[in-house]
């Protein structure tokens, strides 16, 4: 069975660099894909100009708010705008735990909204509780392409 | 009109007319009544002389009973038309000749009436004696006379006086009214003057004067009356003037103020979101890699280096408990206020049972006063309330029995809430510090914490125009006092 990818959407390489330990640390070897800003992200999901999109959509997308370019929250309006990725589980991943992002956030249709802790052991558990839940405890929605 | 209605010029015109037609009245009055007494009195010594030159002409005719002689001596009164009967009679008062000489019955009486002179039933009549020398009466002569001349005489006394009364009452009249303007000029203009001062609420006309009598006084108080209104009135012009401009220049520094607070407020809104988001990214970085070191590479480390690491994770978590605490404080000041009943009581407990559930291994006696009411944002109460409770539950760490108290004292007419421990207390030398941002007056080996919470307490209770103050002894505990 494949349990599927991560897309993490984040542009802090320590954050990835973390975020990757914190995954691997408990053996969830799934492919990660990190997208450095919201357009790679984009990107990712619908493919370039003259280049298609991935096959399979991530099982999940982990959505930093702060990002280069196009921020978490208008990914995030592009990913439910859209026919393909409407269904598609997004977890907020990020530092701010301001009342206005998580209230925008819910808004906009994040299945979830987790805020980073600083102490890098919670913030392993944290990891790893979002990827055993996502990956595996999870179902996901049907494929929009399936047959 | 009535006449206490009537405009002044009028009353003393009517007044002096009054006044000037009566004296008219009763001199004309007496006037006529004078002429036509002495009137009557002329026509009837005028009738008794030609009665006795007729009487004195008849003695020969009588004497001699000659009835011809005694018609043609009465038919003389014809160049009189005001006789109208005359007759003679003999000693035996038989009537001897008449005037005229065919009288009608009533205007002759039968028999001689006793002598004299009298007016009646419209007539003057006269009975004269007739005699021969001194003492022999031979007759009587009769003559009657109509008023006529009397009531001429009267009739002209009459138009003469209503003629003079009427030019008398027009030339009062006139006078009057060229007069009474001496009086009523300038009480009129008085009147004129008052009229338009208060109309027009100008007060810097003035009532001309006319002289120095007691108008003239009047006049002169009157116009010292409008100058002081007038005086008046301009000081108050100014002062509202000044007011006024002192109300735009303060509303132009107020207006200034809400800006500039606007822009800070704005300013410190995009600075708390930042500091929200970034400045807890490489605290992440500081503690994650240490963590990794730790994880990795504790083969290569001593104890020393080992427990170097550990004090840079923990100086990083601790820095990212002040930021959280930092945008707390920050929130306080940015989040809009929302003004609702508030059961403290209830919301207490509610903190008190939170507190137990967390650290169930610490027993702290709580008592909250039941009932205790506010008007105020519930969300940030509740943060006053939990900063105040668990300040209370953690400075009464090292005490024996614990206790922490939540009652109200009602204080000059206003409601002032107690929150009391028996925890470490402070000096009251520093109670002025209690409340500033990072003031602390423990050690974190003491008591945990980052400074920030009483700020936050006093910010919020100041937003709600409440003020807050705290009264401590050393090791006996400490007494935090508010009011919304």
């Amino acid at each position: 069975m494949n349990p599927g990818k991560i897309l993490l959407v984040e542009d802090n390489p320590d954050d990835v660099t973390l975020t990757m330990r914190a995954l691997k640390s408990h053996n969830i070897t799934n492919d990660v894909v990190v997208a450095q800003d919201g357009v790679q992200a984009l990107d990712y999901l619908f493919g370039k100009q003259g280049r298609s999109p991935a096959d399979d959509l991530p099982a999940v997308v982990l959505l930093d708010l702060k990002l280069p370019k196009l921020n978490g929250m208008e990914v995030l309006q592009r990913i439910r705008s859209e026919e393909r990725t409407k269904l598609l589980p997004v977890v907020i991943l990020t530092s701010s735990d301001e009342e206005r992002d998580v209230i925008d956030g819910y808004s906009l249709g994040a299945n979830s909204y987790v805020r980073k802790p600083v102490d890098f052991v919670e913030f392993t558990k944290a990891a790893q509780q979002l990827g055993l839940y996502w990956l595996l405890m999870n179902r996901a929605p049907p494929s929009p392409r399936g047959p | 009109m009535a006449i206490r209605d009537w405009p002044i010029k009028r009353k003393l015109t009517a007044i002096l007319l009054l006044i000037s037609g009566l004296v008219l009245l009763l001199t004309s009055a007496a006037f006529v009544t004078y002429e036509v007494v002495t009137f009557r009195q002329t026509i009837r010594s005028q009738l008794a002389t030609r009665s006795r030159i007729l009487a004195a002409n008849s003695t020969a005719a009588l004497a001699f009973a000659n009835e011809a002689d005694a018609r043609e001596i009465l038919g003389a009164l014809k160049y009189d038309p005001h006789m109208v009967a005359a007759a003679l009679y003999d000693r035996n008062g038989r009537i001897l000749a008449t005037y005229p000489a065919a009288p009608s019955a009533d205007l002759i009486p039968a028999a001689p009436q006793p002598d004299g002179y009298r007016f009646e039933g419209g007539r003057l009549v006269g009975f004269t004696p007739v005699a021969q020398g001194e003492n022999q009466r031979l007759g009587t002569l009769y003559i009657a006379s109509d008023t006529k001349a009397v009531s001429d005489a009267l009739r002209l006394s009459g138009v003469i006086a209503i003629v003079v009364l009427a030019i008398a009452m027009l030339a009062a009249y006139a006078l009057a009214a060229a007069l009474q303007g001496r009086i009523s000029a300038p009480i009129l203009a008085l009147a004129e003057t008052a009229t338009a001062a208060s109309t027009r609420q100008d007060y810097s006309l003035r009532a001309p004067k006319f002289g120095e009598d007691e108008l003239g006084a009047l006049t002169d108080s009157f116009n010292q009356m409008l100058g002081r209104i007038e005086e008046q009135k301009q000081e108050l012009q100014q002062h509202a003037t000044r007011l006024e401009q002192r109300v735009a220049e303060r509303t132009k520094e107020l207006e200034r103020r809400a800006l500039e607070l606007q822009a800070a407020n704005s300013e410190l809104d995009a600075f708390a979101y930042s500091v929200s988001h970034d400045l807890r990214a490489p605290l992440r970085s500081i503690d994650g890699f240490s963590q990794v070191l730790l994880e990795d590479y504790a083969a290569q480390l001593d104890q020393a280096g080992r427990d170097s690491l550990q004090r840079v994770r923990a100086a990083s978590q601790r820095m990212a408990t002040l930021i959280d605490d930092l945008l707390k404080l920050a929130r306080v000041t940015r989040t809009e206020m929302r003004t609702e009943r508030v059961d403290l009581s209830g919301m207490a407990r509610e903190i008190v049972l939170d507190i137990q559930r967390t650290s169930p291994d610490r027993q702290v006696e709580f008592a909250i006063a039941p009932g205790l009411e506010a008007q105020g944002d519930s969300r940030l109460l509740r943060v006053v309330l939990d900063n105040l409770l668990r300040n209370g539950w953690k400075y009464t760490g090292k005490q024996p029995q614990p206790r922490v108290e939540f009652t109200a004292v009602d204080e000059n007419g206003g409601r002032v809430f107690v929150v009391k421990d028996n925890g470490a207390g402070f000096d009251m030398k520093y109670a002025d510090k209690l409340f500033g941002v990072f003031q602390r007056l423990h050690s974190s080996a003491e008591f945990e914490g980052t400074g920030v919470g009483l700020a936050t307490v006093r910010r919020i209770i100041n937003r709600h125009g409440g003020r807050i103050w705290a009264e401590g002894i050393v090791d006996q505990g400490a007494t935090f006092y508010f009011t919304l």
